[in-house]
């Protein structure tokens, strides 16, 4: 300032502007537990503000799924596709529909057209099947996932509330976790060129949703909750249900939980 | 210290401060705040937008329909699966009208008859079931129930009259082994047709003592399977000796 230098009061070295200068910073510690204690209090109140706010800690989820309620609709896949902008060519799936026939040689077919969106043209003739049925089928969130296990960069992931994700930012597109998967559930995005799965509509999730394929699925066949909660429709199903999962020897411990699931199911 | 290690120090130094430098920028910011991955990218999956309303959303605006709807038997379907994903609808109802399937097409996805459905759920043979009809001029899609009362079992019970019209059975009416009462058509529930209780019952056709057409198989109820009653082994409705002869 251009008045500085004429002021005599300012000038350094001058003794009442270095008590002037003390005193500032005596009075500076001693105000700064004070300080300290409003700024917290403000943030405490903002966090406090949002206290609805979604918190993973407090969940973990997984889904059953009742083999004898699936009528092979197919509007669980269509729905995946809608709400998760999957590529509509019939190779990529978050989420699809087999059918399982069993004829009386012992033989077992398996197939899903189009994952079953599209239903299923009858490709057996009536007489020859033992048994028959439809399986949906979805990422299984293992607790123990390979795919997370194998990704070199840190892009696939378990949240706290038990669900494995993707970070498609980061994702190099290596395709390893595809081939770690066991179950059949990733796939490379023909766009994006990273991987892709169910992710059970997370976005829904937080949002206290459900997954669209349950929302859609019109016997009731999907049961989506948390694994953990005291009572819930999930843990019901399992309470009451004999319940198995895909691929047990592998010890991937998957959340999606089957009820009446044939032995011929892999 | 000698000059040679001294250079070299520095030289470590240089580098070392070029890999912390490097790991600053090229480390994202979130990365392992959680874990092993970057905590940010949870945000980015659970920030895309909704497409599936719900079904919770459309009792707001809709609630006789939604009333209609949660007492029938299509209350578990949610309006979303008819009517498509309409949180479009939800935010801006005037520029988004949800379609509605009103051709033929659409109900067979779940109704049309398929082998690998589960026993029970109702089921059409859409190809001779009132052809060329839309479903909705005889259903209610919002409270499906049978436009009359059904004069065949076969109305309800498809895929019994479907095995039974292919078997060696079929010639046999519904009638002759079950008792029904009118009742049952109206309120299935409450009187349920009766079934063979016993082994004679079969027998009035397959004894060797029965009367009838010669081409009947015929056992000897004394050694045939003495421990069992028929339909332990032989389903009824479509009886497993056909594949044998």
């Amino acid at each position: 300032m251009s008045t500085q230098p004429n002021n005599p009061q300012n000038e350094p070295g001058s003794p009442e502007v270095r008590q002037d200068r003390r005193d500032f910073l005596k009075e500076c510690v001693a105000a700064s537990p004070l300080l300290l204690t409003i700024l917290q209090v403000a943030e405490g109140a903002a966090a406090s503000a949002n206290d609805d706010t979604y918190k993973p800690e407090e969940h973990y989820y997984g889904m059953g799924i009742d083999v004898n309620k699936c009528i092979g609709c197919g509007r669980c896949a269509d729905a995946c596709k809608t709400e998760n902008n999957v590529p509509r060519e019939p190779f990529y799936f978050r989420t699809w529909v087999e059918r399982y026939v069993i004829t009386t040689d012992g033989e077992t077919v398996v197939t899903s057209p189009d994952g079953g969106i599209e239903g299923f043209p009858s490709s057996v003739s009536e007489k020859g099947i033992l048994r028959t049925f439809f399986v949906p089928k979805l990422c299984n969130h293992c607790a123990d996932p390979p795919c997370v296990q194998v990704c070199p960069v840190g892009a696939t992931f378990i949240t706290r509330d038990g669900v494995v994700l993707v970070d498609k930012d980061y994702c190099i597109g290596c395709r390893y976790c595809i081939q770690a998967c066991p179950y059949g559930a990733r796939f490379l995005n023909p766009v994006t060129h990273t991987a892709e799965k169910c992710t059970f509509c997370y976005h829904r999730v937080v949002q206290g949703k459900v997954p669209a394929c349950v929302e859609v699925c019109p016997t009731g066949a999907r049961i989506f909750g948390d694994v953990r909660a005291r009572s819930s429709p999930l843990v019901r199903f399992r309470r009451f249900n004999e319940i198995q999962v895909l691929k047990p020897q592998l010890n991937t411990t998957p959340k999606v939980y089957y009820a009446h699931l044939d032995g011929e199911v892999r | 210290m000698p000059q040679q290690v001294k250079r070299l120090a520095v030289v470590f130094l240089i580098l070392g401060g070029i890999l912390i430098g490097a790991r600053h920028f090229l480390v994202p910011k979130t990365f392992g705040a959680l874990g092993h991955y970057r905590a940010a990218a949870i945000d980015l999956n659970a920030s895309k937008p909704l497409v599936y309303a719900g079904h919770e959303a459309c009792a707001v605006c809709h609630p006789d329909i939604a009333k209609m709807h949660d007492q029938a038997r299509h209350r578990t379907v949610a309006c979303e699966v008819c009517h498509g994903a309409q949180e479009a609808h939800v935010d801006s109802p005037g520029d988004h009208k949800p379609p509605a399937p009103r051709q033929r097409g659409f109900c067979p996805l779940c109704h049309g008859y398929d082998p690998s459905r589960p026993t029970g759920f109702p089921q059409i043979d859409p190809v001779s079931h009132n052809p060329g009809q839309p479903c909705i001029s005889c259903h209610n899609p919002h409270a499906p129930v049978p436009p009359h009362t059904p004069q065949e079992c076969s109305a309800c019970h498809g895929e019994i009259a479907r095995t039974k019209a292919l078997s060696k059975h079929a010639a046999v009416p519904c009638t002759t082994c079950h008792q029904v009462e009118e009742k049952h058509k109206i309120a299935p529930l409450l009187s349920t047709p009766t079934k063979p209780q016993a082994r004679e019952f079969c027998g009035q056709c397959h004894s060797q003592e029965a009367r009838g057409s010669p081409e009947i198989t015929r056992v000897d109820l004394s050694t045939h399977g003495e421990r069992y009653v028929c339909w332990q082994c032989h389903y009824p409705h479509s009886p497993e000796l056909e594949d044998t002869e």
